[in-house]
């Protein structure tokens, strides 16, 4: 039997530039910064570093979705790769990730670097006709064509209807769903990396506008300019690095779905992140009930019912009732969740601030925010295509 | 106003036009049958090439909806429903649209019938609650 190519890697280095709303250091300084501080944080020289990798790599379109190759990365950092991938489709933002794996435990490189670049931010106060959000006659196509003639132009929409369809199949409500953000708040408000740190109540969120029912303006992420970098090693080139390495036990992956515009179930679930949390599972003998904390997927806060079932963390039609009143997901609670706070309150890095988090509380940086003695961490990441992982700290 | 058309491309062009003769078509299987949306080269189920569009009844139910309150451009009019449609013809099998109904009418279950809206050579496929 072929081993398991995660366990033979692992995260040794993480750190993540400026992270603003705008920023005023161009997307490739950000990249600049996050990666050299991951690569120092691992205690590693840059000429030690063979490896690149990013989501999505570069392009025109898409208002700072994709500003930053892994090509001029490795130019700007002063890297000479051995292997390099531009990630744009696949198991959500980790799919880069899942391949440094194979490729480290395949022997093509032995310290990899994987960045995700967001200039979101700087993109939409320069213009927002690199989105969908221009007046223009221009038609759209692929699967922005079954949406954006309904009026659907953001996401949010798509989203919406999964919010909806859970409400009325599980009797969920506003109050159990506003508990995400709330909570989210409480967490950035002891992360000083986290862009909005004033604490909300459910009273705020209730009284913030609805954007598309039943979604509410907290209930989105918010967009920001910041990158994230990991460093990862082979398990053998580990044990004298500077941290304690950070294994990853599991890795768990699907498309399918929204990714291709075919819907599957009912929209009370995403059956293709069900089947990474299966995946994920099937590849440990670590339980959901070992896990310390989550960082689980927050774009929209509709996706942390929807991931949390999908990882086996809460029965199916349950999770509206585990975030009810934030005690359970609070730093002291039986699943502490997004404790820097997530996307909704610390910005949308794509999932690697989640990542990023993950490492901060198993290598007990948190500060105020550490989740005392977190040994295991759950992440997730994804709303069109799915990625799971398992971080385990000896 | 629909804020931005779909592109006519060759796979999906039938669907945006279908409306001319004032019927929805959807894509169909001729060896297993099933229906898909939106439209391959292929049969998803049985693997078939023999697929093509196939005039549908135009009934359907709101499986889930959205009432939208962003004006996401600036000549959007607000706030307006927006659907995924499972239709009449199989289990699973959904389009999105608009609801054309004062929005409080919107429910999950209520059964809808497609109405055409032209603009320019589309035929969007917009729903109104069935006559009761």
């Amino acid at each position: 039997m072929i081993p398991l190519p995660e366990k033979s890697v692992c995260i040794t280095g993480a750190a993540q530039s400026e992270v603003a709303r705008p920023s005023q250091r161009s997307a490739l300084q950000l990249t600049a910064d996050a990666c050299l501080a991951a690569i120092a944080d691992a205690g590693l020289s840059v000429a030690e570093i063979d490896g690149i990798a990013t989501y999505p790599g570069k392009s025109a379109e898409g208002g700072g979705i994709a500003p930053v190759s892994p090509s001029e990365a490795a130019e700007v950092l002063g890297i000479t790769p051995r292997w390099i991938l531009a990630s744009s489709e696949g198991f959500s933002h980790m799919a880069p990730i899942f391949n440094a794996v194979t490729a480290i435990a395949c022997g093509l490189a032995r310290h990899v670097v994987v960045f995700r670049t967001v200039a979101q931010a700087s993109a939409r106060r320069q213009a927002r006709a690199s989105t969908l959000l221009s007046g223009g006659r221009d038609r759209v196509e692929g699967n922005n064509a079954w949406t954006v003639p309904f009026g659907a132009v953001s996401p949010v929409n798509t989203f919406a209807l999964y919010a909806q369809a859970y409400f009325d199949r599980y009797g969920a409500d506003e109050a159990q769903l506003g508990a995400i953000a709330v909570t989210s708040r409480a967490h950035a408000a002891l992360n000083p990396a986290a862009i909005y740190r004033e604490p909300i109540t459910l009273d705020d969120y209730l009284a913030s506008r609805v954007v598309s029912s039943p979604l509410r303006l907290y209930d989105c992420d918010a967009h920001v300019d910041g990158a994230t970098a990991l460093v990862l090693s082979h398990r053998d080139a580990a044990a004298d690095l500077r941290n304690p390495p950070l294994h990853v036990e599991a890795m768990g992956m699907a498309v399918g779905g929204l990714w291709t515009g075919r819907h599957e179930g009912d929209f009370t679930s995403l059956p293709a992140a069900h089947r990474a949390g299966e995946m994920l599972w099937s590849r440990t003998d670590l339980t959901p009930d070992r896990i310390d904390c989550a960082q689980i997927y927050d774009g929209f806060s509709i996706f942390v019912w929807l991931w949390l079932e999908a990882l086996g963390l809460v029965p199916s039609g349950e999770a509206c009732r585990f975030t009810e009143g934030g005690s359970r997901i609070g730093l002291g609670g039986e699943l502490p969740l997004n404790t820097g706070g997530g996307q909704l309150s610390a910005g949308r890095l794509h999932g690697y601030g989640h990542i990023h988090e993950a490492c901060v509380q198993l290598w007990q940086r948190g500060g105020k925010r550490q989740v005392a003695g977190a040994r295991n961490a759950i992440v997730s990441n994804g709303g069109y295509g799915y990625g799971a992982m398992l971080l385990r700290r000896d | 106003m629909a804020p931005k058309l779909p592109r006519l491309e060759p796979d999906t062009a039938f669907f945006w036009t279908s409306g001319a003769d004032g019927r929805l078509r959807i894509q169909r299987c001729a060896d297993c049958g099933q229906w898909q949306h939106p439209p391959l080269p292929r049969c998803a189920s049985c693997g078939s090439e023999a697929v093509s569009p196939e005039p549908v009844s135009g009934r359907g139910r709101i499986a889930s909806y959205t009432v939208n309150r962003e004006a996401w451009l600036p000549d959007m009019a607000v706030p307006f429903v927006f659907a995924a449609v499972e239709l009449a013809e199989q289990a699973g099998l959904y389009v999105f649209t608009n609801l054309k109904a004062p929005i409080e009418e919107a429910r999950r279950g209520l059964p809808v019938t497609v109405a055409f809206e032209q603009q320019d050579d589309v035929w969007l496929p917009m729903f109104r609650p069935e006559a009761s």
